[in-house]
């Protein structure tokens, strides 16, 4: 077997990589051991503890822990991500392919520029345009359901951010799903079709299957991407009393707002690992999958 | 398509880069920051720096461009950017800052004390002379002078006559208790008014709950946060005002919504404005910047007619500190020099300018307020009765914040007090949620009184 197939030489092989590792070691590696550092000390932005942080042990992670306030934001983020990423984004823009993939021209072409600007637009523009939206005086929302003073982002500040986050994201599902559609054979439809599958079964036994991997990469991606969004910052501030309070603007507010940027450090690594244990389960489900695969390929009986 | 995209961008970023460069060699660059923005917060103060400060500076200094950052948020968020800017050793060379924040940014030598940047002038300014004390100690920690105070303010309860001659309530209205106000409230209410009483509640409004509702009700029931020594803990105060926090917003006499909302206090300027809110507990910056006829942001066309103004009573006469039977709270703006400045001599200079008697009456001719400076408030304060009133009648019996570095925390502490109250939990359940928080901030229950 080959090893250097390109017939670099090791020493060349590794002038290519080394750009690279140094890029990932400065701006990746190095924040990544920085914030663990952070985490151990009372580092704040202002004040004694700005100019002579301590190293405070792992304070900061038990505080954290045993904070009501980082829990109940854990719990908002799981929520956050399931309904909006996985139920919302990763739903609607599978329905969204599935009803387009047979239709060619104005109508299609209509709702996916439509989908897609809704994900170009820059988050701030499009924060605020949704707080206009759901505003209590004189939102556009309370003016066209006839509710005057219905305080949507009050009352109801995380299905705001879900649905908010719904309409973001799905775009990227829904081209996702539309390219991995493509690669379903007409004919196994047909044939399902034939042999009397309605649409349920002809989803699940025929177009999941296929398009499984695609699956699990779309949710692995919107999955992490939700998890570290910072965007509903610009529609609640977190508030009102920290009932739309997800992760990503819990560290913000406790480092940047309330000062301690010690145990926003702390969080932060408590939120990578998070992240990690998200990435490590989605590619095991996909390695999986491919080694199934692969020995059905190899040692299934001929066809 | 790409390419092309690219080198705009490029060119978009260059010229970014050279505003922030000295327009010809051998000149000098200075920049101000200040949260005041044309046409939006604090409008008239960035319009001065634009129209006054900058070109009657750059006459006098050949050779110096003065350039002005302004911003226009919440002044936490303000606080934040600078804090930011100088832990990275850069921003402006003058810059304006809360007087409360000059504890902490000291602490974390974030800023210096003036004679150590500007250098030996510093101490011979004419200016200092005409600066009360009380006003020169907004910009003093630790005994030293870290920061020019542009003047100061006080908290006065704000109403509405329309509104109270509607209720039929007398005019003018001077209460003499918590109990009055409650009164007129309930009156307000059964008139039709929506929201009869703003008292600032809750964190979204960040030091505006504690400076224009906790700590003058706390004075006003007899206590200082911080006495000799000691902070007031789940003191009896602590609980009384609490409780009248939920009087008010538990009867419907407040709206505990715009508590809440991220845009709240802008929102209940507006609403005053509009005539729905009858009586709101604001600073004199209300009046000359908030409802000013012409450039406030949410002008009031008759003001000087609709709009009155009575001082904070304590909970029953004799009942506030030093046994007043009224209260207040004053602070104010003060301006410091960047320590990593590469002019500092200069930026003093700058600083210095920014408050002479010519600087500062220049910026009264576009909104009367209380300077620092007695020279000029003696002349000019005459043109503004309301003005007139805070510095005779509300001044002699106001107080001050500490000065310390864990003041902010101990503020925010108060705000959630009052965020669980508004939200329907009970005075003693957040005094005593309040209490464990700020044995956690100053160390233990030893620092706490009550």
């Amino acid at each position: 077997m080959i090893t250097d197939a390109a017939g670099l030489g090791r020493a060349r092989a590794t002038a290519f990589v080394l750009p690279a590792l140094v890029l990932i070691a400065v701006f990746l590696v190095f924040p990544a051991l920085w914030t663990i550092y952070l985490g151990l000390t009372d580092y704040r932005l202002t004040g004694l503890q700005a100019a002579n942080p301590q190293v405070v042990g792992l304070d900061n992670y038990t505080s954290a822990l045993g904070d009501p306030r980082f829990l109940s934001s854990l719990w908002l983020t799981v929520a956050y991500v399931g309904g909006s990423a996985v139920i919302g984004q990763a739903g609607l823009g599978f329905a969204l392919a599935w009803v387009l993939r047979t239709r060619r021209g104005t109508v299609r072409r209509l709702v996916e520029g439509v989908v897609l600007l809704s994900w170009i637009l820059p988050s701030t523009v499009v924060g605020f345009l949704w707080f206009a939206l759901l505003d209590r005086d004189g939102g556009t929302l309370n003016a066209l359901l006839g509710t005057p003073g219905f305080a949507w982002l009050l009352d109801h500040p995380l299905l705001s951010i879900i649905v908010f986050n719904t309409w973001r994201g799905t775009a990227f599902s829904m081209m996702l799903y539309s390219a991995a559609l493509e690669n379903v054979p007409p004919s196994h439809l047909e044939t399902a079709r034939l042999a009397g599958a309605n649409v349920f079964q002809q989803l699940r036994d025929v177009v999941f299957p296929l398009i499984r991997r695609h699956v699990l990469t779309n949710l692995l991606l919107i999955s992490l991407w939700t998890f570290n969004d910072f965007t509903p910052f610009v529609l609640t501030g977190g508030g009102p009393e920290g009932r739309s309070e997800i992760l990503p603007i819990y560290v913000y507010n406790i480092a940047l707002r309330g000062g301690e940027l010690g145990l926003g450090a702390a969080v932060s690594f408590l939120i990578l690992l998070i992240n990690l244990v998200f990435a490590l389960a989605y590619l095991r489900l996909l390695r999986g999958r491919r080694r199934q695969e692969a020995t059905a390929a190899a040692g299934g009986p001929p066809a | 398509m790409r390419p092309v995209l690219i080198g705009a961008a490029l060119l978009l970023a260059l010229a970014a880069c050279g505003t922030g460069q000295p327009s010809s060699p051998g000149s000098v660059t200075l920049t101000i920051a200040a949260n005041s923005i044309s046409g939006g917060k604090n409008s008239e103060s960035a319009d001065w720096i634009r129209t006054w400060v900058i070109p009657e500076f750059e006459r006098s200094h050949q050779n110096v461009k003065v350039l002005f950052q302004p911003s226009g948020v919440e002044d936490e968020q303000y606080k934040t950017k600078l804090s930011l800017d100088l832990k990275s050793k850069t921003g402006a060379d003058v810059i304006d800052v809360d007087g409360i924040w000059v504890g902490e940014f000291a602490q974390a030598g974030y800023i210096k004390p003036l004679a150590e940047v500007g250098g030996p002038t510093v101490d011979g300014w004419e200016g200092w002379s005409q600066i009360p004390q009380a006003v020169q100690g907004l910009g003093i920690f630790d005994g030293k002078k870290y920061g020019l105070p542009q003047g100061t303010d006080g908290r006065v309860l704000f109403y509405n006559r329309t509104l109270f001659k509607k209720a039929g309530l007398p005019e003018p209205w001077q209460p003499a208790s918590w109990q009055e106000i409650i009164d007129a409230g309930t009156k307000l209410k059964a008139a039709g008014v929506p929201v009869p009483i703003q008292i600032n509640a809750g964190t979204a409004m960040g030091e505006a709950t504690t400076m224009q509702g906790a700590l003058p009700l706390l004075t006003g029931a007899g206590s200082e946060i911080y006495t000799t020594g000691k902070w007031t803990g789940a003191s009896q105060a602590m609980k009384d005002v609490l409780g009248f926090y939920q009087q008010i917003y538990s009867k419907g006499l407040g709206d505990p919504k715009l508590q809440q909302e991220a845009k709240g206090r802008d929102k209940s300027f507006a609403q005053f404005a509009e005539g729905k809110i009858a009586i709101l507990a604001e600073s004199d910056y209300f009046w000359r910047s908030v409802i000013e006829p012409k450039a406030g942001v949410a002008p009031m066309a008759e003001r000087d007619a609709v709009v009155g103004y009575a001082k904070i009573p304590a909970k029953q006469p004799g009942g506030g500190i030093r046994g007043q039977d009224f209260v207040s709270m004053s602070g104010g703006a003060v301006r410091v020099l960047n320590p990593f400045s590469k002019n500092p001599k200069l930026a003093w200079e700058l600083l210095a300018f920014m408050h002479s008697a010519a600087a500062t009456k220049s910026q009264l001719a576009g909104q009367v307020r209380i300077s620092a400076r007695d020279d000029v408030n003696a002349e000019v304060l005459t043109a503004d009765p309301m003005l007139k009133y805070i510095a005779e009648e509300v001044l002699p019996i106001t107080a001050y914040r500490p000065p310390l570095g864990v003041y902010p925390q101990v503020s925010v502490a108060l705000q959630e007090a009052t965020a669980a109250v508004v939200s329907g939990a009970s005075p003693e359940e957040a005094a005593v949620a309040y209490q464990t928080k700020l044995e956690r901030l100053v160390g233990g229950a030893a620092n706490i009184a009550g």
